[in-house]
């Protein structure tokens, strides 16, 4: 009735207002807690406004009215906290690209399992729910969120090495993997028509969680960020999905907000590849790699000693260094902290160059360095560094190979020509450390290698950064 | 149908504010952006929570603390490391000649 103020008479009680103010407030803060992660002065209290943000929702619903089950949920939450504390807690750097793997896959299960767990309530007890829209919403939620947990599970096992990080093909890939996903959309419109069909929804389960993993089974290790990006996107979207079913704005927003994250950031990996979605995710890398390899042929190259080596840092004014996931596997970021130092404190003006894509997720070498006590204004991205070094005496590659391959912007017949790279070629002199001449990832062969300035440091990155720095430091004596 | 066009008005809105925050974001910061975001969108334990909390049948009891336990796995872990993340960028000591002098 107008004019009415008691909001009981509206049917809507103290509770229910609390809960829908703590989710209005949640959405802000996540947005600020986003807006104050754009630089690093501000980035915790980012972390932190995110964190309130969660509390004030887990509060907010905790409230609502037929919330019973208070022992469940805290058992619940004590397992939760039990397993991811210790995940945060003792996690390697080097793992983050394996933990945020294994967390994209967690947020597609608690998806998946509670699309699944709507319809089955709603099928039962209020049919009427089940419009063609939510309907439609609920199925795609289900085949995202059981589509982003398999696929995720599959880059965790090719990141912790459980599976071959080669891409694994066969002939036909392509037409079984979208065969798969077009029956899973047939069954799903055919749901949609009829929700009442009930022995249809485990079929979709089984279709969405059989295409993860094929998807993500051909896709090799160096398309990892591009990969571990698109995941993150489709784990933001799914939870989306789920606020339309649910008729939940605090979700519509959190998952809009992930979503367009994961699709941002996929676009960079894309462009810092030179290559298309279409392209990671239905890859000609397999194909690109004999071709390539027929190519190499026997050359010879210079190569030299930690002690040459050492001396030619320690006589150099400005030195750039370029890691690659090498650097990672090697676990060789504390050995080159004290690289670092060494050659800071002789005043050589030490900085890095970090391509988008090194390593196995975006800002991977950032991390690494981080964690080594690098400062990081001396991490420059590949727009910055690039001018810098024609006026460079010495590019230091670790451990990374076709970000640095100068064939990228002269040999147009080269599988990566437009790929963006770093120039190390234009310093005064390279130096490459590297465990042999295999040629990288893409299999293409690296001219950088032949080149009459380019010196090949043969060893494990940790060992020989390690020689390097006892050279210097007894050199300096 | 009005509950449905509000919706979609807040996801447009949202993905569209989300483009504009996001490409703010420094290329430094990216891994700490994923495991934020992924933290932020295990919001999704609103709606495991009311599933487990209204213990309808044993199905959705079972999916809904599974689902639970999933996304609490991920709010936990993921505000932890990216702090843990973000504690280690350090700006480069005033003037040092290097650390420790």
């Amino acid at each position: 009735m107008p004019g009415t103020h008691d909001p009981s008479a509206l049917g809507v009680s103290v509770q229910q207002v609390l809960t829908q103010v703590s989710y209005i407030v949640a959405a802000a803060l996540f947005v600020l807690s986003l807006k104050w992660l754009s630089s690093p002065t501000t980035a915790r209290r980012g972390v932190i406004a995110g964190e309130v943000g969660m509390v004030l929702a887990i509060a907010g619903t905790l409230m609502l009215p037929h919330i019973e089950a208070f022992h469940w949920i805290l058992l619940t939450f004590f397992v939760g906290a039990a397993v991811g504390i210790p995940i945060a807690v003792l996690m390697p750097m080097t793992a983050v690209p394996q933990r945020t793997a294994l967390s994209h896959s967690f947020g597609g299960l608690a998806v998946g399992l509670v699309g699944t767990a709507k319809y089955y309530l709603w099928v039962a007890d209020e049919p009427h729910r089940l419009t063609h829209f939510v309907m439609g919403v609920l199925a795609f939620e289900t085949i995202l969120g059981y589509l982003t947990f398999t696929g995720s599970l599959m880059a965790f096992g090719k990141l912790q090495g459980i599976l071959p990080s080669r891409p694994i093909t066969y002939r036909g890939q392509n037409v079984v993997n979208l065969g798969m996903l077009l029956v899973a959309i047939v069954v799903g419109v055919y749901l949609n028509v009829d929700p009442s069909q009930t022995t249809l929804f485990p079929v979709l389960i089984g279709l969405a969680l059989a295409f993860g993993t094929l998807l993500i089974i051909p896709i090799g290790g160096a398309d990892m960020p591009t990969v571990i990006s698109l995941l993150n996107s489709y784990a933001g979207l799914s939870a989306s999905a789920m606020g339309f079913v649910l008729e939940n704005k605090l979700l519509i927003i959190a998952g809009a907000l992930d979503g367009s994250s994961g699709f941002i950031l996929s676009i960079i990996m894309c462009k810092a590849m030179n290559r298309s979605f279409t392209n990671v995710l239905f890859g000609a890398f397999g194909a690109v790699q004999q071709k390539a390899i027929e190519g190499a042929e026997e050359r010879t190259v210079r190569s030299a000693q930690p002690e040459e080596a050492a001396s030619i840092l320690a006589a150099a004014q400005s030195v750039v260094v370029v890691p690659g996931y090498g650097l990672a596997v090697a676990q060789a970021q504390h050995k080159v902290r004290e690289l670092y130092d060494q050659l800071t404190r002789r005043g050589v003006d030490v900085k890095f160059g970090i391509h988008p894509v090194a390593g196995r997720m975006p800002g991977h070498m950032n991390v690494l360095l981080a964690e080594a006590d690098i400062p990081y204004d001396s991490l420059l991205e590949m727009d910055e560094i690039n001018p810098e070094l024609p006026h460079t005496d010495v590019a230091l590659v670790i451990g990374a190979n076709d970000v640095t391959n100068p064939a990228a912007r002269t040999d147009q017949s080269s599988p990566i020509y437009g790929m963006p790279i770093i120039d190390v070629d234009k310093a005064r002199t390279v130096m490459v450390i590297k465990r042999s001449m295999s040629a990288g990832f893409a299999g293409i062969p690296n001219e950088l290698y032949y080149m009459d300035k380019a010196l090949m440091l043969f060893g494990d990155a940790k060992a020989f950064v390690g020689e390097m720095v006892k050279a210097i430091a007894a050199e300096g004596r | 149908m009005d509950m449905l066009m509000s919706n979609l008005y807040v996801f447009l809105l949202a993905t569209f504010l989300g483009f504009e925050v996001i490409r703010r974001v420094t290329p430094l910061l990216h891994t700490p952006l994923m495991s934020l975001t992924n933290a932020i969108s295990a919001i999704s334990l609103v709606g495991s929570i009311v599933i487990l909390g209204e213990q309808r049948t044993t199905l959705t009891t079972v999916l809904g603390a599974l689902a639970v336990t999933a996304s609490m796995i991920n709010v936990v872990s993921g505000f932890l490391i990216t702090d843990r993340m973000l504690r280690m960028f350090k700006q480069r000591a005033p003037q040092g000649k290097g650390k420790g002098a």
